[in-house]
Protein backbone atom coordinates (compact mmCIF):
# COMPACT_ATOMS: atom_id res chain seq x y z
CA UNK A 1 0.00 0.00 0.00
CA UNK A 2 2.82 2.39 0.89
CA UNK A 3 4.48 1.66 -2.43
CA UNK A 4 1.43 2.66 -4.41
CA UNK A 5 0.91 5.97 -2.66
CA UNK A 6 2.55 8.53 -4.94
CA UNK A 7 1.95 11.43 -2.57
CA UNK A 8 3.75 9.71 0.25
CA UNK A 9 6.67 8.54 -1.88
CA UNK A 10 7.34 11.92 -3.42
CA UNK A 11 6.88 13.73 -0.12
CA UNK A 12 9.09 11.45 1.91
CA UNK A 13 11.81 11.63 -0.77
CA UNK A 14 11.87 15.41 -0.41
CA UNK A 15 12.05 15.12 3.39
CA UNK A 16 14.88 12.58 3.21
CA UNK A 17 16.71 14.80 0.73
CA UNK A 18 16.58 17.85 3.00
CA UNK A 19 17.39 15.79 6.09
CA UNK A 20 20.51 14.44 4.41
CA UNK A 21 21.46 17.98 3.36
CA UNK A 22 20.99 19.20 6.93
CA UNK A 23 23.02 16.41 8.48
CA UNK A 24 25.88 16.55 6.00
CA UNK A 25 25.85 20.33 5.56
CA UNK A 26 29.59 20.72 6.29
CA UNK A 27 30.42 18.15 3.62
CA UNK A 28 27.94 19.39 1.02
CA UNK A 29 28.61 23.12 1.37
CA UNK A 30 31.60 24.05 -0.80
CA UNK A 31 32.48 27.13 1.28
CA UNK A 32 32.24 28.37 4.85
CA UNK A 33 28.75 30.00 4.99
CA UNK A 34 30.05 33.04 6.86
CA UNK A 35 33.25 33.52 4.88
CA UNK A 36 33.24 37.10 3.63
CA UNK A 37 34.83 37.83 0.26
CA UNK A 38 34.48 41.51 -0.59
CA UNK A 39 36.13 41.00 -3.99
CA UNK A 40 33.19 38.89 -5.13
CA UNK A 41 29.99 40.54 -3.93
CA UNK A 42 26.61 39.92 -5.60
CA UNK A 43 28.01 37.58 -8.23
CA UNK A 44 25.31 35.87 -10.29
CA UNK A 45 24.97 32.07 -10.15
CA UNK A 46 27.93 30.33 -11.78
CA UNK A 47 29.70 26.99 -11.57
CA UNK A 48 31.88 28.40 -8.81
CA UNK A 49 28.93 29.74 -6.79
CA UNK A 50 25.86 27.69 -7.76
CA UNK A 51 23.39 30.16 -6.23
CA UNK A 52 25.60 33.23 -6.63
CA UNK A 53 27.06 35.35 -3.82
CA UNK A 54 25.47 37.85 -1.44
CA UNK A 55 26.23 41.46 -0.51
CA UNK A 56 29.25 40.36 1.56
CA UNK A 57 30.52 37.93 -1.06
CA UNK A 58 29.37 34.90 0.90
CA UNK A 59 28.39 31.80 -1.08
CA UNK A 60 24.58 31.64 -1.16
CA UNK A 61 24.56 27.90 -1.89
CA UNK A 62 26.57 27.17 1.26
CA UNK A 63 24.33 29.48 3.28
CA UNK A 64 21.19 27.81 1.97
CA UNK A 65 22.65 24.38 2.79
CA UNK A 66 23.35 25.43 6.37
CA UNK A 67 19.97 27.16 6.55
CA UNK A 68 18.36 23.74 6.04
CA UNK A 69 19.50 22.83 9.55
CA UNK A 70 17.68 25.78 11.08
CA UNK A 71 14.42 25.27 9.20
CA UNK A 72 14.23 21.53 9.81
CA UNK A 73 15.17 21.70 13.48
CA UNK A 74 12.69 24.51 14.16
CA UNK A 75 10.05 22.53 12.29
CA UNK A 76 10.63 19.24 14.11
CA UNK A 77 11.15 20.56 17.63
CA UNK A 78 8.30 23.07 17.65
CA UNK A 79 5.96 20.35 16.37
CA UNK A 80 7.29 18.02 19.06
CA UNK A 81 6.27 20.59 21.65
CA UNK A 82 2.84 21.29 20.15
CA UNK A 83 2.04 17.59 19.67
CA UNK A 84 3.07 16.85 23.25
CA UNK A 85 0.81 19.57 24.69
CA UNK A 86 -2.05 18.85 22.30
CA UNK A 87 -1.99 15.10 22.91
CA UNK A 88 -2.03 15.40 26.71
CA UNK A 89 -4.83 17.97 26.69
CA UNK A 90 -6.83 16.02 24.11
CA UNK A 91 -6.46 12.70 25.95
CA UNK A 92 -7.42 14.14 29.34
CA UNK A 93 -10.28 16.13 27.88
CA UNK A 94 -11.70 13.26 25.87
CA UNK A 95 -11.32 10.64 28.59
CA UNK A 96 -12.55 12.49 31.68
CA UNK A 97 -15.26 14.51 29.91
CA UNK A 98 -17.49 16.68 32.11
CA UNK A 99 -16.08 19.76 33.78
CA UNK A 100 -12.44 18.98 32.88
CA UNK A 101 -13.43 18.77 29.25
CA UNK A 102 -15.46 21.95 29.45
CA UNK A 103 -12.60 23.97 30.92
CA UNK A 104 -9.94 22.57 28.63
CA UNK A 105 -12.05 23.13 25.52
CA UNK A 106 -12.75 26.71 26.62
CA UNK A 107 -8.98 27.21 26.78
CA UNK A 108 -8.70 25.79 23.27
CA UNK A 109 -11.42 28.17 22.06
CA UNK A 110 -9.63 31.13 23.60
CA UNK A 111 -6.30 30.08 22.11
CA UNK A 112 -7.92 29.72 18.69
CA UNK A 113 -9.21 33.30 18.81
CA UNK A 114 -5.78 34.73 19.51
CA UNK A 115 -4.20 36.65 16.69
CA UNK A 116 -1.42 34.06 17.09
CA UNK A 117 1.07 35.56 14.70
CA UNK A 118 0.87 38.91 16.50
CA UNK A 119 1.51 37.23 19.81
CA UNK A 120 4.44 35.23 18.44
CA UNK A 121 5.92 38.44 17.04
CA UNK A 122 5.60 40.29 20.33
CA UNK A 123 7.02 37.47 22.44
CA UNK A 124 9.98 36.86 20.15
CA UNK A 125 10.78 40.55 19.93
CA UNK A 126 10.70 40.90 23.72
CA UNK A 127 12.63 37.74 24.52
CA UNK A 128 15.33 38.50 21.96
CA UNK A 129 15.10 36.29 18.89
CA UNK A 130 16.95 33.02 19.28
CA UNK A 131 16.36 29.63 17.71
CA UNK A 132 15.24 28.15 21.05
CA UNK A 133 12.74 30.91 21.76
CA UNK A 134 11.33 30.49 18.28
CA UNK A 135 10.88 26.74 18.66
CA UNK A 136 9.19 27.12 22.03
CA UNK A 137 6.92 29.96 21.04
CA UNK A 138 5.77 28.31 17.80
CA UNK A 139 5.23 25.09 19.76
CA UNK A 140 3.07 26.59 22.47
CA UNK A 141 0.92 28.54 20.04
CA UNK A 142 0.02 25.70 17.69
CA UNK A 143 -1.23 22.75 19.76
CA UNK A 144 -4.96 23.46 19.53
CA UNK A 145 -5.68 21.48 16.37
CA UNK A 146 -3.99 18.39 17.76
CA UNK A 147 -5.85 18.76 21.06
CA UNK A 148 -9.25 18.90 19.36
CA UNK A 149 -8.51 15.98 17.11
CA UNK A 150 -7.10 13.78 19.90
CA UNK A 151 -10.08 14.64 22.07
CA UNK A 152 -12.58 13.56 19.42
CA UNK A 153 -10.70 10.31 18.75
CA UNK A 154 -10.33 9.60 22.47
CA UNK A 155 -14.04 10.08 23.02
CA UNK A 156 -14.97 7.54 20.39
CA UNK A 157 -12.33 5.04 21.55
CA UNK A 158 -13.42 5.34 25.18
CA UNK A 159 -16.79 3.94 24.14
CA UNK A 160 -15.24 0.74 22.80
CA UNK A 161 -15.58 -2.53 24.64
CA UNK A 162 -11.88 -3.08 25.19
CA UNK A 163 -11.62 0.13 27.18
CA UNK A 164 -14.60 -0.89 29.30
CA UNK A 165 -12.86 -4.23 29.77
CA UNK A 166 -9.68 -2.44 30.84
CA UNK A 167 -11.63 -0.35 33.33
CA UNK A 168 -13.41 -3.40 34.72
CA UNK A 169 -10.06 -5.16 35.05
CA UNK A 170 -9.11 -2.34 37.40
CA UNK A 171 -6.29 -0.84 35.38
CA UNK A 172 -4.99 2.57 36.43
CA UNK A 173 -6.28 5.54 34.44
CA UNK A 174 -2.74 6.42 33.43
CA UNK A 175 -2.25 2.95 31.98
CA UNK A 176 -5.56 3.05 30.11
CA UNK A 177 -4.79 6.51 28.70
CA UNK A 178 -1.26 5.91 27.57
CA UNK A 179 -1.19 2.18 26.84
CA UNK A 180 -4.67 1.54 25.50
CA UNK A 181 -5.97 4.80 24.06
CA UNK A 182 -2.83 6.61 22.91
CA UNK A 183 -1.65 3.89 20.49
CA UNK A 184 -5.05 4.04 18.82
CA UNK A 185 -4.88 7.76 18.20
CA UNK A 186 -1.24 7.64 17.11
CA UNK A 187 -1.90 7.64 13.37
CA UNK A 188 -3.95 10.83 13.16
CA UNK A 189 -1.39 12.45 15.47
CA UNK A 190 1.37 11.43 13.06
CA UNK A 191 -0.53 12.95 10.15
CA UNK A 192 -1.13 16.27 11.84
CA UNK A 193 2.44 16.36 13.14
CA UNK A 194 3.75 16.00 9.59
CA UNK A 195 1.49 18.78 8.36
CA UNK A 196 2.49 20.81 11.42
CA UNK A 197 6.17 20.71 10.48
CA UNK A 198 5.25 22.32 7.17
CA UNK A 199 3.45 25.22 8.78
CA UNK A 200 6.17 25.71 11.42
CA UNK A 201 8.75 26.05 8.66
CA UNK A 202 6.60 28.73 7.06
CA UNK A 203 6.12 30.60 10.35
CA UNK A 204 9.85 30.49 11.11
CA UNK A 205 10.70 31.82 7.68
CA UNK A 206 8.15 34.63 8.05
CA UNK A 207 9.65 35.56 11.43
CA UNK A 208 13.15 35.52 9.99
CA UNK A 209 11.90 37.68 7.17
CA UNK A 210 10.66 40.28 9.66
CA UNK A 211 14.06 40.23 11.34
CA UNK A 212 12.74 38.31 14.33
CA UNK A 213 13.97 34.86 13.40
CA UNK A 214 17.38 33.34 13.71
CA UNK A 215 19.79 36.27 13.69
CA UNK A 216 22.45 36.81 11.05
CA UNK A 217 25.25 35.89 10.50
CA UNK A 218 23.73 32.45 11.20
CA UNK A 219 22.01 31.66 7.89
CA UNK A 220 18.35 30.69 7.80
CA UNK A 221 16.22 30.49 4.67
CA UNK A 222 14.09 33.37 5.87
CA UNK A 223 16.90 35.75 6.71
CA UNK A 224 18.71 35.06 3.43
CA UNK A 225 15.51 36.13 1.65
CA UNK A 226 15.38 39.30 3.75
CA UNK A 227 18.91 40.31 2.91
CA UNK A 228 18.07 39.50 -0.70
CA UNK A 229 15.05 41.77 -0.54
CA UNK A 230 17.26 44.83 -0.12
CA UNK A 231 19.37 43.81 -3.09
CA UNK A 232 16.62 42.46 -5.33
CA UNK A 233 17.27 45.15 -7.94
CA UNK A 234 20.76 43.78 -8.60
CA UNK A 235 20.63 40.21 -7.32
CA UNK A 236 17.39 38.22 -7.68
CA UNK A 237 19.21 34.95 -6.92
CA UNK A 238 19.72 35.93 -3.31
CA UNK A 239 16.00 35.73 -2.52
CA UNK A 240 15.01 33.24 -5.18
CA UNK A 241 16.86 30.08 -4.13
CA UNK A 242 16.11 30.04 -0.39
CA UNK A 243 12.44 30.65 -1.26
CA UNK A 244 12.43 27.64 -3.56
CA UNK A 245 13.88 25.57 -0.72
CA UNK A 246 11.14 26.66 1.67
CA UNK A 247 8.54 25.85 -0.98
CA UNK A 248 10.01 22.39 -1.62
CA UNK A 249 10.43 21.52 2.04
CA UNK A 250 6.89 22.60 2.93
CA UNK A 251 5.59 20.74 -0.12
CA UNK A 252 7.46 17.63 1.02
CA UNK A 253 5.90 17.63 4.47
CA UNK A 254 2.44 18.39 3.12
CA UNK A 255 2.62 15.58 0.55
CA UNK A 256 3.88 13.15 3.17
CA UNK A 257 1.12 14.16 5.56
CA UNK A 258 -1.57 13.69 2.93
CA UNK A 259 -0.06 10.42 1.82
CA UNK A 260 0.10 9.16 5.40
CA UNK A 261 -3.53 10.07 5.87
CA UNK A 262 -4.51 7.92 2.90
CA UNK A 263 -2.33 5.05 4.04
CA UNK A 264 -3.32 5.07 7.70
CA UNK A 265 -6.99 5.82 7.31
CA UNK A 266 -8.72 3.30 5.04
CA UNK A 267 -11.92 5.34 5.24
CA UNK A 268 -10.48 8.13 3.14
CA UNK A 269 -9.98 5.65 0.29
CA UNK A 270 -12.96 5.35 -1.92
CA UNK B 1 -32.65 33.62 16.96
CA UNK B 2 -32.31 36.88 18.86
CA UNK B 3 -31.78 35.15 22.21
CA UNK B 4 -29.12 33.04 20.53
CA UNK B 5 -27.26 36.13 19.32
CA UNK B 6 -27.53 37.87 22.70
CA UNK B 7 -26.31 34.75 24.46
CA UNK B 8 -23.36 34.51 22.11
CA UNK B 9 -22.53 38.19 22.61
CA UNK B 10 -22.39 37.63 26.37
CA UNK B 11 -20.21 34.60 25.88
CA UNK B 12 -17.71 36.85 24.14
CA UNK B 13 -16.99 38.79 27.33
CA UNK B 14 -15.24 36.02 29.33
CA UNK B 15 -13.39 35.04 26.15
CA UNK B 16 -12.11 38.59 25.69
CA UNK B 17 -11.10 38.78 29.35
CA UNK B 18 -9.21 35.50 29.03
CA UNK B 19 -7.45 36.64 25.87
CA UNK B 20 -6.52 40.07 27.23
CA UNK B 21 -5.33 38.64 30.55
CA UNK B 22 -2.99 36.20 28.81
CA UNK B 23 -1.76 38.86 26.38
CA UNK B 24 -1.22 41.36 29.17
CA UNK B 25 0.80 38.95 31.25
CA UNK B 26 2.86 37.76 28.30
CA UNK B 27 3.57 41.28 27.11
CA UNK B 28 4.42 42.62 30.56
CA UNK B 29 6.41 39.72 31.95
CA UNK B 30 8.97 39.94 29.21
CA UNK B 31 12.37 40.91 30.58
CA UNK B 32 13.16 44.61 30.34
CA UNK B 33 10.56 47.39 30.37
CA UNK B 34 9.89 50.29 28.02
CA UNK B 35 11.65 52.71 30.36
CA UNK B 36 14.86 50.69 30.16
CA UNK B 37 14.38 50.47 26.44
CA UNK B 38 13.95 54.21 26.24
CA UNK B 39 17.09 54.89 28.23
CA UNK B 40 19.09 52.41 26.17
CA UNK B 41 18.06 54.34 23.08
CA UNK B 42 19.02 57.60 24.71
CA UNK B 43 21.70 57.15 27.39
CA UNK B 44 21.52 60.83 28.29
CA UNK B 45 18.07 60.35 29.80
CA UNK B 46 18.29 61.38 33.45
CA UNK B 47 17.40 59.28 36.47
CA UNK B 48 14.48 61.58 37.27
CA UNK B 49 13.08 61.39 33.77
CA UNK B 50 13.39 57.62 33.98
CA UNK B 51 11.46 57.57 37.27
CA UNK B 52 8.89 59.97 35.87
CA UNK B 53 8.26 57.66 32.96
CA UNK B 54 7.89 54.69 35.32
CA UNK B 55 5.47 56.61 37.54
CA UNK B 56 3.49 57.98 34.65
CA UNK B 57 2.71 54.52 33.34
CA UNK B 58 2.76 52.88 36.77
CA UNK B 59 5.33 50.39 35.59
CA UNK B 60 6.44 49.68 39.17
CA UNK B 61 3.13 48.08 40.16
CA UNK B 62 2.56 44.30 40.02
CA UNK B 63 1.33 42.95 36.69
CA UNK B 64 -2.11 41.89 37.89
CA UNK B 65 -2.76 45.26 39.47
CA UNK B 66 -1.78 46.99 36.26
CA UNK B 67 -4.04 44.63 34.34
CA UNK B 68 -6.93 45.57 36.59
CA UNK B 69 -6.29 49.28 36.05
CA UNK B 70 -5.97 48.69 32.33
CA UNK B 71 -9.19 46.63 32.23
CA UNK B 72 -11.15 49.30 34.11
CA UNK B 73 -10.00 51.89 31.59
CA UNK B 74 -10.79 49.51 28.74
CA UNK B 75 -14.38 49.15 29.94
CA UNK B 76 -14.73 52.86 29.18
CA UNK B 77 -13.10 52.17 25.80
CA UNK B 78 -9.99 54.00 26.97
CA UNK B 79 -6.96 52.19 25.62
CA UNK B 80 -4.50 54.65 27.15
CA UNK B 81 -1.87 56.70 25.40
CA UNK B 82 0.95 55.49 23.23
CA UNK B 83 4.47 55.36 24.71
CA UNK B 84 5.80 56.80 21.47
CA UNK B 85 6.94 60.40 21.40
CA UNK B 86 3.63 61.60 19.93
CA UNK B 87 1.77 60.18 23.00
CA UNK B 88 -1.43 59.99 20.99
CA UNK B 89 -4.39 58.01 22.35
CA UNK B 90 -4.04 54.37 21.30
CA UNK B 91 -7.56 54.24 19.96
CA UNK B 92 -7.02 57.08 17.50
CA UNK B 93 -3.72 55.55 16.40
CA UNK B 94 -5.45 52.26 15.67
CA UNK B 95 -8.48 53.96 14.13
CA UNK B 96 -6.18 55.57 11.55
CA UNK B 97 -4.78 52.20 10.54
CA UNK B 98 -7.65 49.77 10.96
CA UNK B 99 -9.75 50.71 7.90
CA UNK B 100 -6.81 49.96 5.59
CA UNK B 101 -6.31 46.48 7.04
CA UNK B 102 -10.02 45.70 7.07
CA UNK B 103 -10.40 46.92 3.49
CA UNK B 104 -7.54 44.73 2.23
CA UNK B 105 -8.69 41.65 4.15
CA UNK B 106 -12.33 42.05 3.20
CA UNK B 107 -11.53 42.40 -0.49
CA UNK B 108 -9.20 39.40 -0.29
CA UNK B 109 -11.82 37.32 1.46
CA UNK B 110 -14.52 38.12 -1.08
CA UNK B 111 -12.17 37.26 -3.95
CA UNK B 112 -11.09 34.06 -2.21
CA UNK B 113 -14.72 32.95 -1.93
CA UNK B 114 -15.59 33.92 -5.50
CA UNK B 115 -12.60 32.09 -6.94
CA UNK B 116 -12.28 29.03 -4.74
CA UNK B 117 -15.89 27.86 -4.74
CA UNK B 118 -16.05 27.16 -8.49
CA UNK B 119 -12.57 25.60 -8.43
CA UNK B 120 -13.46 23.34 -5.52
CA UNK B 121 -16.85 22.35 -6.93
CA UNK B 122 -15.60 21.67 -10.44
CA UNK B 123 -12.67 19.57 -9.29
CA UNK B 124 -15.01 17.55 -7.06
CA UNK B 125 -17.58 17.00 -9.80
CA UNK B 126 -15.00 16.26 -12.50
CA UNK B 127 -12.63 14.24 -10.39
CA UNK B 128 -9.37 13.12 -12.03
CA UNK B 129 -10.08 15.27 -15.07
CA UNK B 130 -7.32 17.44 -16.50
CA UNK B 131 -8.83 20.44 -14.70
CA UNK B 132 -8.76 18.59 -11.38
CA UNK B 133 -5.16 17.53 -11.88
CA UNK B 134 -3.94 21.01 -12.78
CA UNK B 135 -5.75 22.67 -9.90
CA UNK B 136 -4.45 20.02 -7.48
CA UNK B 137 -0.88 20.87 -8.48
CA UNK B 138 -1.56 24.60 -8.12
CA UNK B 139 -3.20 24.00 -4.75
CA UNK B 140 -0.17 22.12 -3.44
CA UNK B 141 2.12 24.91 -4.57
CA UNK B 142 -0.19 27.58 -3.12
CA UNK B 143 -0.09 25.73 0.19
CA UNK B 144 3.67 25.59 0.26
CA UNK B 145 4.71 28.94 -1.11
CA UNK B 146 5.98 31.44 1.47
CA UNK B 147 3.78 34.42 0.70
CA UNK B 148 6.34 37.08 1.66
CA UNK B 149 8.77 35.54 -0.81
CA UNK B 150 6.16 35.48 -3.56
CA UNK B 151 5.34 39.09 -2.69
CA UNK B 152 8.97 40.17 -3.06
CA UNK B 153 9.38 38.36 -6.38
CA UNK B 154 6.10 39.70 -7.78
CA UNK B 155 6.91 43.23 -6.62
CA UNK B 156 10.26 42.93 -8.36
CA UNK B 157 8.87 41.46 -11.57
CA UNK B 158 5.62 43.41 -12.02
CA UNK B 159 6.74 46.56 -10.27
CA UNK B 160 10.40 47.00 -11.09
CA UNK B 161 11.16 45.04 -14.27
CA UNK B 162 7.83 45.50 -16.05
CA UNK B 163 6.80 48.67 -14.25
CA UNK B 164 3.13 47.67 -14.52
CA UNK B 165 2.07 47.95 -10.91
CA UNK B 166 2.96 50.17 -7.95
CA UNK B 167 4.78 48.30 -5.21
CA UNK B 168 4.61 50.56 -2.20
CA UNK B 169 1.87 52.22 -0.21
CA UNK B 170 -1.82 52.33 -0.97
CA UNK B 171 -1.94 55.75 -2.64
CA UNK B 172 0.14 57.83 -5.03
CA UNK B 173 2.00 61.00 -4.04
CA UNK B 174 -0.55 63.20 -5.82
CA UNK B 175 -3.43 61.41 -4.09
CA UNK B 176 -4.79 64.55 -2.41
CA UNK B 177 -5.21 66.31 -5.76
CA UNK B 178 -7.19 63.48 -7.35
CA UNK B 179 -10.92 63.52 -7.99
CA UNK B 180 -12.99 60.93 -6.11
CA UNK B 181 -13.06 58.59 -9.08
CA UNK B 182 -9.31 58.87 -9.55
CA UNK B 183 -8.83 58.21 -5.84
CA UNK B 184 -10.82 55.00 -6.00
CA UNK B 185 -8.93 53.93 -9.10
CA UNK B 186 -5.63 54.78 -7.42
CA UNK B 187 -6.37 52.67 -4.34
CA UNK B 188 -7.53 49.71 -6.44
CA UNK B 189 -4.42 50.04 -8.58
CA UNK B 190 -2.23 49.91 -5.47
CA UNK B 191 -4.17 46.99 -4.00
CA UNK B 192 -3.68 44.61 -6.92
CA UNK B 193 -0.37 43.14 -5.79
CA UNK B 194 -1.00 42.79 -2.03
CA UNK B 195 -4.54 41.49 -2.50
CA UNK B 196 -3.59 39.25 -5.39
CA UNK B 197 -0.84 37.51 -3.44
CA UNK B 198 -2.90 37.16 -0.30
CA UNK B 199 -5.69 35.63 -2.38
CA UNK B 200 -3.33 33.23 -4.16
CA UNK B 201 -2.00 32.01 -0.83
CA UNK B 202 -5.46 31.32 0.56
CA UNK B 203 -7.24 29.92 -2.47
CA UNK B 204 -5.31 26.70 -2.04
CA UNK B 205 -6.70 25.95 1.39
CA UNK B 206 -10.23 27.02 0.59
CA UNK B 207 -10.70 25.31 -2.73
CA UNK B 208 -9.30 22.10 -1.29
CA UNK B 209 -11.67 22.30 1.61
CA UNK B 210 -14.62 22.96 -0.69
CA UNK B 211 -13.57 20.07 -2.91
CA UNK B 212 -13.51 17.58 -0.05
CA UNK B 213 -16.72 18.95 1.43
CA UNK B 214 -18.36 18.66 -1.99
CA UNK B 215 -17.10 15.11 -2.44
CA UNK B 216 -18.60 14.13 0.90
CA UNK B 217 -21.90 15.70 -0.09
CA UNK B 218 -21.97 13.90 -3.46
CA UNK B 219 -21.61 10.54 -1.73
CA UNK B 220 -24.58 11.14 0.58
CA UNK B 221 -27.74 9.06 0.30
CA UNK B 222 -29.95 12.05 -0.49
CA UNK B 223 -27.92 12.66 -3.62
CA UNK B 224 -28.48 9.10 -4.79
CA UNK B 225 -32.15 9.59 -3.92
CA UNK B 226 -32.25 12.81 -5.93
CA UNK B 227 -30.76 11.05 -8.96
CA UNK B 228 -33.28 8.23 -8.47
CA UNK B 229 -36.09 10.77 -8.62
CA UNK B 230 -34.86 11.52 -12.12
CA UNK B 231 -33.49 15.00 -11.46
CA UNK B 232 -30.87 16.24 -13.86
CA UNK B 233 -27.21 16.19 -12.89
CA UNK B 234 -27.06 19.98 -12.75
CA UNK B 235 -30.01 20.26 -10.40
CA UNK B 236 -28.64 17.56 -8.14
CA UNK B 237 -25.16 19.03 -7.98
CA UNK B 238 -25.90 22.71 -7.79
CA UNK B 239 -29.14 22.64 -5.81
CA UNK B 240 -28.71 19.68 -3.50
CA UNK B 241 -25.04 18.92 -3.08
CA UNK B 242 -23.58 22.42 -3.29
CA UNK B 243 -25.86 23.91 -0.65
CA UNK B 244 -24.87 21.26 1.84
CA UNK B 245 -21.23 21.38 0.88
CA UNK B 246 -21.02 25.10 1.48
CA UNK B 247 -22.19 24.89 5.09
CA UNK B 248 -18.83 23.94 6.63
CA UNK B 249 -17.18 26.64 4.53
CA UNK B 250 -18.86 29.28 6.68
CA UNK B 251 -17.08 27.96 9.77
CA UNK B 252 -13.74 27.82 8.02
CA UNK B 253 -14.17 31.42 6.91
CA UNK B 254 -14.66 32.45 10.52
CA UNK B 255 -11.63 30.47 11.63
CA UNK B 256 -9.42 31.98 8.95
CA UNK B 257 -9.67 35.51 10.35
CA UNK B 258 -6.71 35.31 12.79
CA UNK B 259 -4.54 34.04 9.93
CA UNK B 260 -5.59 36.89 7.66
CA UNK B 261 -4.98 39.49 10.37
CA UNK B 262 -1.59 37.93 11.16
CA UNK B 263 -0.70 37.87 7.49
CA UNK B 264 -1.31 41.59 7.26
CA UNK B 265 1.95 42.19 9.17
CA UNK B 266 3.80 40.57 6.30
CA UNK B 267 1.95 42.21 3.42
CA UNK B 268 1.97 45.62 5.01
CA UNK B 269 5.70 45.43 5.63
CA UNK B 270 6.55 44.15 2.13
CA UNK B 271 4.39 46.76 0.40
CA UNK B 272 4.82 49.48 3.07
CA UNK B 273 1.08 49.82 3.53
CA UNK B 274 0.12 51.95 6.55
CA UNK B 275 -2.22 49.42 8.16
CA UNK B 276 -2.64 47.81 11.54
CA UNK B 277 -0.05 45.12 10.90
CA UNK B 278 2.63 47.70 10.19
CA UNK B 279 1.63 49.64 13.30
CA UNK B 280 1.90 46.46 15.36
CA UNK B 281 5.34 45.70 14.03
CA UNK B 282 6.55 49.23 14.78
CA UNK B 283 5.02 49.13 18.27
CA UNK B 284 6.61 45.79 19.06
CA UNK B 285 9.98 47.13 18.03
CA UNK B 286 9.51 50.20 20.24
CA UNK B 287 7.91 48.29 23.12
CA UNK B 288 4.87 50.49 22.97
CA UNK B 289 2.80 48.36 25.38
CA UNK B 290 -0.48 50.28 25.19
CA UNK B 291 -0.56 50.09 21.39
CA UNK B 292 0.46 46.41 21.40
CA UNK B 293 -2.31 45.58 23.84
CA UNK B 294 -4.78 47.72 21.92
CA UNK B 295 -4.08 45.87 18.67
CA UNK B 296 -4.23 42.48 20.36
CA UNK B 297 -7.64 43.39 21.81
CA UNK B 298 -8.96 44.70 18.50
CA UNK B 299 -7.54 41.68 16.66
CA UNK B 300 -9.14 39.16 18.99
CA UNK B 301 -12.38 41.13 19.02
CA UNK B 302 -12.50 41.00 15.22
CA UNK B 303 -11.84 37.27 15.37
CA UNK B 304 -14.61 36.68 17.90
CA UNK B 305 -16.93 38.84 15.86
CA UNK B 306 -16.06 36.88 12.72
CA UNK B 307 -16.78 33.61 14.50
CA UNK B 308 -20.07 34.98 15.76
CA UNK B 309 -21.13 36.07 12.28
CA UNK B 310 -20.09 32.66 10.97
CA UNK B 311 -22.17 30.88 13.61
CA UNK B 312 -25.17 33.09 12.99
CA UNK B 313 -25.01 32.51 9.23
CA UNK B 314 -24.68 28.82 9.95
CA UNK B 315 -27.78 28.93 12.11
CA UNK B 316 -29.67 30.77 9.41
CA UNK B 317 -28.57 28.29 6.77
CA UNK B 318 -29.08 25.14 8.81
CA UNK B 319 -32.38 24.73 10.68
CA UNK B 320 -30.97 21.83 12.69
CA UNK B 321 -28.74 24.28 14.54
CA UNK B 322 -31.44 26.84 15.05
CA UNK B 323 -33.83 24.47 16.72
CA UNK B 324 -31.56 21.83 18.15
CA UNK B 325 -28.78 21.98 20.70
CA UNK B 326 -26.01 24.44 20.00
CA UNK B 327 -23.21 23.16 17.76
Amino acid sequence: MVKRNKLFISGISIIIFFTVVAIFAPIIAPYDPSEIDLMNILNPPSLKNLFGTDELGRDVFSRVVYGTRISLSVGFISVGISVFIGTIIGLVSGYFKGLTDLILMKIVDIALCFPTFFLILAVIAFLKPSIYNIMIVIGITSWMGVARMVRAETMSITERDYITAAKVAGLKKRVILFKHILPNVASPILVSATLGVASSILVESALSFLGLGVQPPTPSWGNIITSGKDNIMFAWWLSFFPGICILLAVLGFNLTGEGLRDILDPKSKE
Amino acid sequence: MLTYIVKRLFEMIPMLIGITLISFIVVNLAPGNPAQFLSSMNPKISETAYQKFINMYQLDKPVLERYWIWLKKLSRLDFGNSFASDQKPVLSKIAERLPVTIYLNLVSMILIIIISIPIGVLSAVYRNSLFDRITTVIVYIGFAVPTFWLAILCAYYFGVIKGWLPISGLTSYEFEDFSTLEKIYDVIWHSILPVGISVFGSIAGFSRFIKSSMMDAINEDYITAAYARGLSKNTVIFKHALRNALLPVITILGLSIPGLIGGSVIFESVFSIPGMGQLFYQSVMMRDYPVIMGILVIGSFLTLLGNLIADISYAIADPRIRYGKKK
